[in-house]
């Protein structure tokens, strides 16, 4: 029965794209075809308002093994043989909704990418926002998602190493839950797999859960602003089952060295339907899928609910022909199912059958990107509020008398205070490869198992800076995961970006995402740091209107020997301590000023590339000449919650001194980029500042042994008490 | 002697004992399969651990399932012929599930799962363990939801008059009070050992804290203690 207008319009494709439909197939599809291309080219799989955009961003250099949208997730080299797949998704929509399962399935769908490659993942990583902490609604969210990802990385075992959580109020309906999977695999055949499929009569495995009604049309969903009828999407929400996921990593891992696979795919967004398009189109051959042989959860499943299912923890595996046994038999042993569903054609068409029945049969390349998707050009036009921001005058900010109050409240806000009560519900230990337990630094590191070598890794960014200005905010971004890399001992090797913007047919918005794609492309330039792959999320707006751009960067560094690892904590009584780069008379966009002084408007702090670039090989260099003690990246809460951040770790005070030409809150608050403080033994002092070399440094004060805080020879009283305070906020505030 | 680690469906500390025991203290290990039925390979001297983990998804109670696999039942066996067994965390919660251990471990008091350092100290110096550690505050990190011990009254007693408990969470200075306490366990305990005092169990995961690299050896007093013949 041929599918109508109409209905193609409610599966949420539009009247040009059902005529291209037409055109392809030189028909008029069914529904069950018309469900497949509503999927496949939704915005979530087909990046159609995107990808023009995504392909001006930097994605080669020498130590890229697979680019970015080659496989399921970029491989990076770090050498002894060794690779680096990693890779960040949203999981921001079904998170909205039911944030337990939301989160949960997002930490499990972003593992499949990596496993799927054949990787072990090594770290887990996050990204969250949320609206204010005082709205009940966010409690409830932050409660769900945290337990969500805590749930499922803590039975799958893979330690969550790093994240970040922010609250703003444009997340209030919205919020964001990116998450981060990094994992490390051999380089060669038999280690790694691709998401291709070829040679005729090779047979078609699914293996893993049984197919229900879970998640249908999640694609879909996730390409649509958020309203309050969202909730009535529930099942366009995953179910997911860590354990089962843990057993089909072991499973798969064991299968791809027995050198049987010719490919495999984890299922997604749009399941079976992606699966088995995306690696036909890549392997340029066709599959016939028995769709009555899928396992599945309830009867009497209608095709189109077994194509768009997505259902967590399978995968479609294509294995060469006589090998069946050999694969069946790890499956076997770990008690998963494991079904022929089809084979391999050498015609490049898709053919489902139900029963013997032809459901659809449609080409392969014309459902994916790169091949039959649309792709569109968007208008964009500079956002009215810019006015706004370009009004702000620093002087009309009157410097506050009691600025020990001030800074006594700033870190205890939300975005500045510990995350404890976040983190220490994940498991962060597991794998035994995260050192930042006993030895805590600014981006994660965590070892690799059978080699000399660690990986930095971490997530970043902060969108007030985009919102402010999406060029230079998106170079903040990128320059702030670097400085944590380098400031840890690490040295950037590679991005993977979670880009969440709101509706790309709002030109303002559009303007945001090629602004923040430019600025972006820029610093990845010149940090070396190519974007191997992400995703993008648009859409992430409600009647409020939509959220900050918020383009997350994840970016993994290596170290070639743990030994370079540097760590944040003042380690000694005496030591001086330096800023490296220059302090700035500049309160613009600090959660200072826009939480303390209610400005919601100001420009984007101090940020210039080179000046960046060169800080950060002077701290590189210092680390490996073994001159510091300490080093620590001056980021929210600006140089003061750089200082006790560092001061904490082992109950050590400090001394320091401001600039009577810095406006004092602006020196102690202000969030100008580009600034490192470090620790130096007093006796190399004087190599210290030879190796310089013309770097701009300060010498701010020093570390002392009293364990108080002193600035400007005030007393501000004991950092066990600031710690305090700092460490419990956000369990205080939900009591509140 | 050797070590054998039990592989349960959902274990996913297996891989950390290993190497904590093969690579930090250059022990033998064998890795067990849970649908396996052998353990004549392993004698008095020897020792077989359970993991942490998710054993079976711990979808039921915690280690309620995993009792039952065919490897367990030669665990058993093995325990009541008086080899040693140990486990930790997951591994606890099974040998508690398979009556070689007595009590149950709850779901933490603040009903949260919780990953941090703790500190732990030796209760007495009449097992294998205790007289390794001697009166060391050991810091071993916790990764658990369902860690709260708890027995009856009557078992309490048991387990205090025949100098069972093995280990109570207490501060980085050896005091044993409610602040230190990160789950709620009765008497903060955090291990404890059979009647027999061969077979052991303890939330705390040693294995997490056994290598420089980690910056904390402290669970090295903990695992050395299988290790010498006794």
């Amino acid at each position: 029965m041929q599918a109508t207008l109409e209905q193609a319009k409610k599966l949420g494709l539009r009247e040009e794209e059902f005529e291209k439909i037409k055109q392809v197939l030189g028909r008029t599809p069914n529904f069950v075809e018309t469900a497949m291309y509503s999927v496949m080219w939704s915005e979530h799989c087909s990046y159609k308002n995107s990808i023009k955009w995504l392909k001006t961003l930097p994605r080669d250099g020498e130590r890229l093994l697979v680019k970015a949208g080659e496989e399921n997730a970029g491989l990076v080299d770090i050498g002894d043989g060794l690779g680096c797949v990693f890779k960040i998704e949203s999981h921001n929509h079904p998170s909205a909704i039911e944030p337990f399962q939301g989160a949960a399935t997002g930490v499990g769908g972003i593992h499949r990418d990596i496993f799927t490659m054949g990787a072990f993942p090594i770290a887990s990583l996050n990204s969250l926002r949320f609206g204010k902490m005082d709205n009940p609604k966010t409690k409830h969210l932050l409660k769900g998602v945290v337990k969500g990802i805590g749930h499922y990385g803590n039975c799958f075992g893979v330690p969550t190493v790093a994240g970040e959580v922010y609250f703003e109020s444009c997340y209030q309906t919205n919020p964001l839950v990116n998450a981060m999977s990094v994992g490390v695999v051999k380089v060669g055949v038999g280690e790694t797999v691709s998401a291709t499929s070829y040679g005729p009569g090779n047979p078609v495995f699914i293996v893993g859960a049984s197919t229900g009604k879970d998640g249908i049309g999640g694609a879909s969903f996730a390409s649509a602003d958020i309203n309050e009828n969202s909730a009535e999407q529930l099942p366009a929400v995953q179910v997911g089952d860590p354990f089962e996921e843990k057993k089909l990593l072991e499973a798969c891992l064991e299968t791809i060295k027995t050198g049987a696979i010719i490919g495999m795919q984890d299922m997604g967004a749009a399941g079976i339907t992606c699966s088995t398009s995306e690696m036909s189109a890549k392997g340029e051959h066709g599959m016939i899928i028995h769709l009555d042989k899928v396992p599945t959860r309830q009867n009497n499943m209608k095709p189109w609910e077994m194509l768009l299912s997505e259902s967590q923890e399978r995968m479609l595996i294509v294995v060469e022909k006589g090998r069946e046994a050999d694969i069946r038999k790890i499956f076997d042993k770990w008690d998963i199912h494991c079904v022929q569903i089809g084979e391999v054609t050498k015609d490049t068409n898709l053919k489902y059958y139900m029963n013997g029945e032809l459901v659809a049969d449609v080409p392969a390349e014309s459902l994916v990107l790169g091949g039959g998707a649309p792709v569109y050009e968007r208008e964009y036009s500079e956002p009215k509020y810019f006015e706004e921001i370009n009004k702000f005058n620093p002087a009309d900010i009157k410097i506050p008398a009691d600025l020990k109050d001030v800074a006594y409240q700033l870190i205890q806000l939300p975005n500045i205070a510990s995350k404890r009560w976040v983190y220490e519900q994940y498991d962060s230990m597991v794998g035994i490869g995260n050192t930042h337990t006993n030895g805590p630094s600014d981006a994660a590191i965590v070892r690799v198992h059978g080699s000399e070598k660690a990986l930095a890794v971490t997530t970043d960014c902060n969108s007030r800076y985009v919102f402010a200005d999406p060029y230079k905010g998106a170079m903040i971004a990128v320059g702030e995961a670097a400085r944590n890399i380098v400031c840890s001992g690490g040295t950037p090797v590679a991005i993977t970006n979670c880009l969440n913007f709101g509706n790309p047919y709002n030109p303002e918005v559009y303007y945001q995402f090629v602004h923040a794609i430019k600025g972006m492309s820029a610093a990845c330039t010149k940090f070396n740091t190519p974007v191997t792959g992400g995703n993008v999320s648009f859409y992430n707006q409600s009647e409020d209107g939509p959220v900050y751009p918020t383009p997350t960067i994840g970016m993994v560094g290596v170290l070639e020997s743990i030994e370079q690892k540097m760590t944040l904590d003042f380690k000694h009584a005496g030591d001086f301590i330096y800023v490296i780069g220059q302090n700035r008379n500049d309160i613009n966009c600090s959660e200072y000023l826009h939480q303390l002084c209610g400005v919601t408007h100001s420009p984007a702090p101090h940020f210039d590339l080179e000046e960046e670039a060169k800080v950060q090989e002077t701290v590189l260099r210092l680390i490996g000449e073994k001159l510091i003690r300490s080093a620590h990246d001056i980021s929210e809460g600006g140089l003061f919650a750089c200082l006790l951040e560092s001061a904490m770790v082992n109950d050590l005070g400090f001394s320091i001194h401001t600039d009577k030409d810095i406006r004092k809150d602006a020196y102690l608050f202000g969030e100008a980029q580009s600034r490192v403080v470090v620790s130096v033994n007093p006796t190399l002092h004087t190599m210290f500042e030879a190796e310089l070399k013309g770097a701009h440094f300060t010498m701010i004060g020093k570390v002392n042994a009293n364990k108080e805080i002193c600035i400007d020879d005030e007393g501000w009283g004991y950092v066990s008490d600031w710690k305090e305070a700092y460490d419990t906020s956000l369990e205080r505030a939900f009591l509140k | 002697m050797k070590f054998g680690v039990i592989v349960f469906p959902g274990s996913n500390c297996d891989r950390d004992m290993m190497h904590a025991l093969r690579d930090d203290l250059q022990q033998d290990v064998v890795m067990l399969w849970h649908k396996d039925h052998d353990l004549s390979m392993f004698g008095q001297d020897d020792c077989i651990v359970l993991p942490g983990g998710f054993s079976y998804g711990d979808y039921l109670r915690c280690g309620a399932l995993a009792r039952f696999s065919p490897m367990m039942e030669q665990v058993i066996e093995f325990a009541n012929n008086g080899g040693k067994v140990f486990g930790v965390c997951n591994g606890f919660q099974i040998l508690c599930e398979a009556g070689l251990l007595p009590g149950v471990l709850l779901q933490n008091e603040n009903q949260q799962f919780v990953c941090k350092n703790v500190f732990v100290k030796s209760a007495n110096t009449n097992n294998i363990i205790g007289r390794n550690v001697g009166d060391k505050v050991l810091k071993i990190p916790v990764a658990h939801g369902e860690g709260r011990y708890y027995a009856d009254a009557e078992t309490l007693e048991q387990l205090n008059k025949n100098q069972q408990v093995v280990f109570r969470y207490c501060d980085e200075r050896g005091e044993v009070h409610i602040n230190s306490n990160p789950n709620g366990a009765i008497n903060n305990i955090a291990g404890i050992c059979n009647a027999g005092r061969n077979v052991f169990g303890m939330m705390p995961h040693p294995e997490r804290a056994s290598s420089s690299v980690l910056s904390n050896i402290d669970g090295q007093h903990i695992l050395q203690a299988f290790t010498y013949m006794n």
